[in-house]
């Protein structure tokens, strides 16, 4: 009963969340100065009937509310988010073929960031004032600091020499119809190196900080108290007691940023010409690609609205009391 | 007598409030070393931001040298891709980083502390709007959204810094919001409306003073996110004209400062948005912490658990 009303409850709020960024979207870049028209024709002469044409075409000759309820229908039923003025494709398989290239990446550093965070603020939290303490707290500060391009930018400077910096193809798949799997693979990991490591180096301070509150947090429980009254171990303490439900907060907060994840590798893609979604978003503001621009900030405002549910889920599942 | 007693109340609730706020800051600076690092890192960089441009020793846009020359006694930092001074570009370039990131925060504060007194002031629908708008400002990608706005509205200083103002408030609206609720119930509140104080004097008086450390701490923490976001905005080409340390990071990596081994157009401006950022957070986590009692209990209760097992854990090991 309750399980059921809170999940509504928040599946709810995920719904009307989606249709209000669909909507913000649509005002948005309806304020623009200029139309569709004026950015798909970008010759200084064009005849007023081919104009009127295309105005027609793109439907901007109708009032406002009717372009409102042909964009939700274009969107809802036939996931169409318009036609990019750069190359005039759908913007949706683009953005999809995008998205096919940013999501390895990121999922790859992301991994990497999670598992160096947990492990250095377990281990700070719990020899906590001690060497190991204060040597990972503090590069966890100073790695949460620096500017993601700048991380980039000094990997580049390094490892150059060693690692590809750039020239991903733009299609992961076909490497894999031409060449064998192995040397495709490696290729990719290869170019992938340096961005997952940009990426894991700018996103670990946050879960190393978190873990560790987290887990002082459990420290100072009564029940580690009684724990240690019963006469645990201390190893049994810190990891079956303190660390169990510190993960409670952590498994959250690492739902909770997935989702501004794909939108915070647009700086390492760029450093790295990685093309990806964050790739996109950049040629789209330098081309004034509107309806490009339009359709990758609705995917991520998406991504952070469907994470954010999982969160929600997440926390239910490992946290009951929040139920009663 | 009557007329006296609320004058000599008033009188000292005048003095008592913004000696109470202060002390308590400068009461976490004498006690936390980060805190006073963190100060001391910002103090040096606004000092910098104010006479650098001054003590620069070129000019911050004219050619002094020749391109990408290495750090040497003329140049201390060496020159960049046009041969300008990389001192002298730092030195001006802070001024516009600091500017948009103190800027940018302040208007985070005005909006997140205004909109965190009234919903949490006044409860109710006007509480739940206001939340659920929050909670939409949250969901929304940052960095994606400041791209699309700057891009729409061209780059400019006011628009660099209404931008991320506008969207950096809703940490600490929700902040705000939280501790005004609790404050609103506390007796001394219930009794000054009973006597019939307006809500603007209520707000004036007693909860504007008690939350104001917080919105402080919360505002210095904006700062970091602030000129970070600047360095990222200028470095998509829609960020702030002109010099700042941002857009000296964009310039080096357009012109590859990388492979060509020219370290030193880079990584100054790098390290210095580091170190105020790192500053800022010292500054803001100190005070927030000494703000938090739960983790004040927390902190001491585990020092205690360390102190009570360290003993118990030798005596188990030698058994």
């Amino acid at each position: 009963m309750h399980r059921a009303d809170y999940v509504i409850k928040r599946l709810a709020f995920a719904i009307m969340t989606v249709f209000v960024a669909i909507t913000v979207n649509f005002v948005l870049f309806h304020a623009l100065p200029g139309n569709a028209v004026s950015g798909f024709i970008r010759a200084p002469h064009v005849s007023p009937s081919l104009r009127a044409a295309l105005t027609h075409e793109f439907g901007l000759d109708r009032s406002l509310w009717q372009q409102y309820a042909l964009y939700l229908r274009e969107l809802v039923f036939h996931a169409n988010l318009g036609v990019s003025f750069t190359d005039s494709q759908p913007v949706t398989s683009t953005l999809a073929d995008k998205l096919q290239n940013t999501i390895p990446m990121v999922f790859v550093g992301t991994s990497l960031a999670i598992l160096v965070g947990i492990v250095t603020g377990f281990l700070s939290a719990w020899r906590r004032s001690g060497v190991v303490d204060r040597v990972s707290t503090s590069s966890a500060i100073v790695f949460y600091a620096l500017p993601t391009q700048f991380i980039g930018m000094v990997l580049i400077l390094l490892f150059a020499k060693y690692l590809p910096t750039a020239g991903m193809r733009n299609e992961i798949n076909n490497y894999f119809s031409s060449g064998s799997t192995w040397s495709n693979v490696k290729d990719i990991g290869l170019h992938m190196a340096l961005p997952a490591a940009t990426l894991a180096l700018t996103l670990f301070g946050e879960y190393t900080l978190v873990v560790r509150s987290s887990m002082l947090e459990t420290l100072g429980e009564d029940y580690v108290l009684t724990a240690r009254a019963k006469g645990l171990p201390q190893r049994r303490i810190v990891i079956a007691h303190a660390l169990r439900n510190a993960m409670l907060p952590i498994a959250t907060l690492v739902a909770l940023s997935l989702g501004f994840i794909v939108a915070g590798a647009i700086l390492v893609e760029i450093v790295f010409s990685w093309p990806g979604i964050g790739q996109l978003v950049y040629s789209a503001v330098s081309n004034r690609d509107y309806p490009m621009l339009q359709g990758a900030f609705l995917i991520l405002t998406l991504s952070v609205v469907f994470f954010n549910f999982i969160a929600d889920l997440l926390y239910f599942k490992l946290d009951p009391r929040i139920a009663v | 007598m009557k007329s006296v007693e609320p004058a000599l109340a008033e009188g000292t609730a005048l003095v008592a409030r913004p000696s109470s706020g202060g002390n308590e800051i400068v009461r976490v600076l004498k006690e936390r070393r980060s805190a006073l690092a963190g100060l001391v890192i910002v103090g040096f960089f606004v000092a910098m931001a104010v006479f650098g441009p001054a003590l620069a020793p070129y000019s911050w846009t004219q050619q002094s040298g020749p391109v990408y020359a290495p750090p040497s006694s003329e140049h201390w930092l060496g020159t960049d891709d046009s041969g300008v001074d990389v001192l002298s570009e730092m030195l001006y370039g802070g001024r516009t980083s600091l500017i948009v990131g103190f800027a940018a925060a302040f208007v985070a504060m005005i909006v997140g502390g205004g909109i965190g007194v009234v919903a949490g002031y006044a409860g109710g629908g006007t509480d739940n709007a206001l939340m659920r708008t929050t909670d939409y400002f949250l969901v929304i990608p940052d960095l994606v959204l400041m791209i699309v706005v700057a891009t729409v509205f061209g780059p400019s200083l006011s628009h660099v810094i209404l931008v991320i103002g506008l969207l950096l408030w809703t940490s600490t609206a929700r902040i705000v919001r939280s501790q005004v609720k609790s404050i609103r119930e506390r007796v001394y509140v219930r009794r000054a409306r009973s006597l019939g104080a307006s809500h603007r004097r209520i707000v004036a008086q007693h909860i504007l003073p008690q939350v104001a450390p917080l919105l402080i701490a919360t505002t210095v923490l904006t700062i970091a996110y602030a000129i970070f976001d600047e360095s990222a905005l200028a470095f998509l080409g829609v960020g702030v004209p002109g010099v700042s340390w941002g857009t000296m990071l964009e310039r080096a990596f357009e012109r590859t400062a990388m492979t060509q081994g020219a370290w030193w157009a880079f990584v100054p401006p790098g390290l210095a948005i580091g170190l105020v950022v790192i500053g800022c957070y010292l500054m803001g986590q100190a005070i927030e912490d000494a703000l938090n009692p739960r983790l004040r209990v927390a902190h001491l209760s585990i020092k205690s658990w360390r102190f009570r097992t360290t003993p118990n854990v030798a005596e188990g090991d030698a058994s």
